[in-house]
């Protein structure tokens, strides 16, 4: 028996985040988000697919390292710890598992290969699945596909886009398409992109099992929670990390504010809850893998649980920092932002609860 | 990440199943409470609690570790084993062996500090039930900060004679023993001046007052001691080593105090529930603001269990470094609880604040009665507060709070 991260996984997520360091600094992530530097971002997001990261859940013979999602939270885990301005919850696992899921072998071979190659980046737009609002309304026939779909994510340089309906039909249309018009969103996260898509009557190729069923799509949203519930631990971490290391610098009253217990409770609960997430968090991604049963309840319940947490730990690690928390200088908000829209992202924490019961009948 | 016990405890587990089904409904003729926040079924065989703890000492479910010649079953200490029959027994509702300050606490200190004759004298008898002990530490004045005791012990013709009081006693007014700490040195600073004394609860001197708690049930007590005499030799460790004696001892408390099992266990009654109950018409979990907080106490539920799976296996594999989640338990699996038969008690609104013998409460009351008792060991067994200090300073490094002058 052995519950935790397997060496190569922790020498994997180690380089992501000695990469990160190195690459994307705060002051870089501060340049990237003010829309200064694509270049700089485009060459991060490099960096990390030549340490692999697009082909980890690629099968082998498509090219791809054919490693499991176990694999993929541990570098979620760094990315989210080093807010990473970078794609990879949809190109490179919620994609992947889509496609391998509900993909004809014409289908798999193609855009999975494609996506080792790193030839092809996919953006995915499943919110109509998810939960549908401003009347977007996806509506795919025979191989045509009409309507918007909101939040999509890592659109930036993608080539094509997967898009489903209400019902978890999947298709695949090229984002270069011209009846396709990608809407440029801004959220409070400027770390990520987000855009609106409006497709305007424009051929898709539907993955063939999607037609049948929803397994793949419900695989791939399982996977993408779980993903985005490693990102928002890291950088729930990280502000936690940041948060203590202030509280032994900062001094009021001739003490460091740590030694105060008002602070040092604070940074204790933080800890005490998000500790257990990381457990529940690989315990989930190794049901996806290896446990089929148990797999859904565990992903709804990582990703409400660990929304809930981080949502906490924002706020207190914020306020640990005093009004140099408050500010854009010290740039805790940007961890701040991002746990902020993964909660939303795939899902509030009370629609996935109310999932969450469904599946257990109630 | 494997969660596999591997091929032989799947043996194990079977053999702990048909027991488990042999011994279905079993209860004791002596009554005494076992397991808090669970009723077992009435039926099935009765026995007494220590022929319980007999059969399970011989078949090496209970004191496994423990050598023979003290009472236990002399065999290997095995972690999954002890996490097979935990949960097996809780799953078949199956009383688990006794626990208690005695066994949890005085016997793994005995076997690392006691002397030969002291581990002779008290082990056996402890195991199995006939010797129960209880532990004197915390004072009217010394809670939080338990080094500041007061409770003295002089050696006087080669006797220690004890004055003092001790408060939070449970189980004293049935315990035969009590192992204590008094202070013995009182030149030496506050730390070094106590010694762990094992006191026989029929010495003349001894007052025990019983002092209820919130729940009217499980009774705390206050002891009194006017000029206890005991024998010189009922020390554990040296004089004025008693802090480090009982340090390994509280690190036991801390660890006991939460079983992840049982309370998913509770999670899953409290669904039962759910499904049964009804108000005005409607059945509970079809409400969706109680199914809403009924699946978000599940989640800390799930993440605390796979948490304490995550301690497990820390424990059988050395390379592990789980400090930090190890920590946390008391403080988190106290919560916990509290919340979850907190939100039991909501549901059933009025009716969930009956208790006692009331019509209409539902199952005896132990959701109210757990309720409470959980705020008990969110004070007890170190506060959650002390635990955050815990947390904060060994766990995260955070400055230590500066001494300033007593008052």
């Amino acid at each position: 028996m052995y519950f935790g991260l397997s060496d190569d996984q922790i020498f994997f997520q180690e380089n992501v985040s000695k990469f990160l360091a190195d690459q994307a600094s705060l002051d870089v992530i501060k340049l990237i988000s003010d829309g200064g530097n694509d270049t700089k971002k485009a060459d991060i997001q490099r960096g990390l697919i030549n340490l692999g990261i697009n082909g980890l859940l690629i099968p082998e013979k498509y090219g791809g390292l054919g490693l499991d999602l176990l694999f993929a939270t541990a570098v979620s885990q760094s990315l989210g710890s080093g807010v990473a301005p970078v794609s990879f919850t949809g190109s490179y696992v919620m994609a992947p598992i889509a496609i391998n899921e509900g993909g004809n072998d014409g289908q798999k071979s193609k855009y999975l290969s494609g996506i080792a190659d790193n030839a092809i980046k996919f953006g995915v737009a499943f919110t109509e699945y998810v939960g549908s609002r401003e009347n977007a309304h996806i509506s795919i026939n025979n191989d045509r596909v009409s309507g918007s779909a909101l939040f999509t994510l890592d659109i930036e340089e993608s080539t094509h886009l997967l898009v489903s309906n209400q019902n978890g039909k999947i298709g695949i249309v090229e984002t270069n398409h011209k009846g396709v018009e990608v809407i440029k969103l801004t959220t409070i996260d400027k770390t990520r992109n987000f855009s609106e898509i409006v497709f305007n009557d424009v051929d898709i190729d539907i993955l063939e099992k999607t037609i049948s069923n929803d397994v793949a799509i419900k695989k791939s949203i399982d996977a993408g929670r779980i993903i985005l519930s490693a990102d928002s631990i890291g950088a729930s971490q990280t502000l936690i990390d940041k948060a203590v290391e202030y509280s032994k610098e900062r001094k009021q009253f001739g003490r460091f504010i740590g030694s105060f217990q008002a602070v040092k409770h604070m940074c204790a609960e933080m800890t005490a809850d998000l500790e257990p997430c990381y457990a529940l968090l690989w315990h989930a991604a190794h049901a996806f893998d290896n446990m089929p049963d148990e797999a859904r309840l565990m992903a709804c319940q990582t990703k409400s649980h660990t929304s809930e947490v981080a949502k906490v730990i924002a706020k207190k690690a914020t306020e640990v920092h005093g009004g140099m928390g408050f500010t854009d200088l010290m740039g805790i908000h940007y961890w701040f932002k991002r746990i902020g829209l993964n909660r939303q992202l795939l899902g509030s924490p009370e629609l996935i609860r109310e999932e969450a019961a469904k599946i257990q009948g109630f | 990440m494997d969660l596999s016990y591997g091929p032989e405890y799947k043996n194990f587990k079977k053999e702990i199943q048909d027991f488990c089904n042999d011994w279905k409904g079993v209860n004791f003729s002596d009554g005494v409470q076992v397991s808090l926040g669970q009723s077992f079924s009435n039926k099935g065989k009765t026995i007494t609690r220590t022929e319980w703890q007999s059969i399970l000492i011989e078949r090496g479910y209970f004191a496994r570790s423990i050598p023979r010649e003290y009472g236990g079953y002399g065999g290997e200490a095995d972690i999954i084993k002890s996490r097979i029959i935990a949960t097996e027994f809780s799953n078949a509702k199956i009383p688990p062996a006794m626990s208690g300050q005695g066994i949890d606490m005085l016997v793994p200190t005995l076997l690392e500090l006691g002397t030969e004759d002291q581990k002779k004298k008290y082990i056996k008898p402890t195991l199995l039930g006939e010797m129960i002990w209880c532990q004197g530490y915390s004072e009217p004045n010394a809670g939080s900060d338990l080094a500041s005791l007061q409770t003295k012990g002089e050696l006087i013709n080669g006797s220690w004679v004890i004055n003092g009081q001790k408060i939070w006693t449970s189980t004293a007014q049935y315990s035969q023993m009590m192992f204590c700490l008094v202070r013995t040195e009182p030149e030496a600073n506050k730390h070094a001046g106590i010694s762990y004394l094992l006191i026989p609860m029929d010495s003349i001197g001894i007052e025990v007052r019983p002092l209820v708690d919130m729940t009217l049930k499980a009774g705390f007590n206050e002891v009194f001691f006017t000029d206890v005499s005991i024998p010189e030799s009922n020390i554990v460790g040296n004089r004025g080593e008693g802090w480090a004696v009982a340090n390994a001892t509280l690190g036991h408390e801390r660890g006991s105090l939460t079983n992840p099992n049982a309370t998913m266990n509770r999670v899953n009654s409290l669904i039962e529930m759910m499904k049964a109950e009804t108000v005005n018409g409607q059945r509970l979990i079809d409400i969706p603001v109680f199914k809403d907080r009924l699946i978000q106490i599940q989640g800390k539920v799930m993440a605390f269990q796979s948490n304490s799976l995550r301690v497990l296996s820390s424990k059988l594999n050395s390379n592990q470094d789980t400090k930090i989640a190890s920590m946390i338990q008391k403080l988190v699996g106290t919560e916990i609880r509290h919340e979850l038969e907190g939100l039991a008690i909501d549901i059933m609104g009025e009716i969930g604040t009956l208790y006692e013998d009331s019509p209409h409460i539902r199952d005896d009351g132990s959701w109210q009665f757990t309720y409470m008792y959980y705020l008990g060991l969110i004070i007890g067994g170190g506060t959650n507060q002390i635990q955050k200090n815990i947390i904060s300073e060994r766990g995260l490094g955070m400055p230590r709070e500066p001494k300033v002058k007593e008052v």
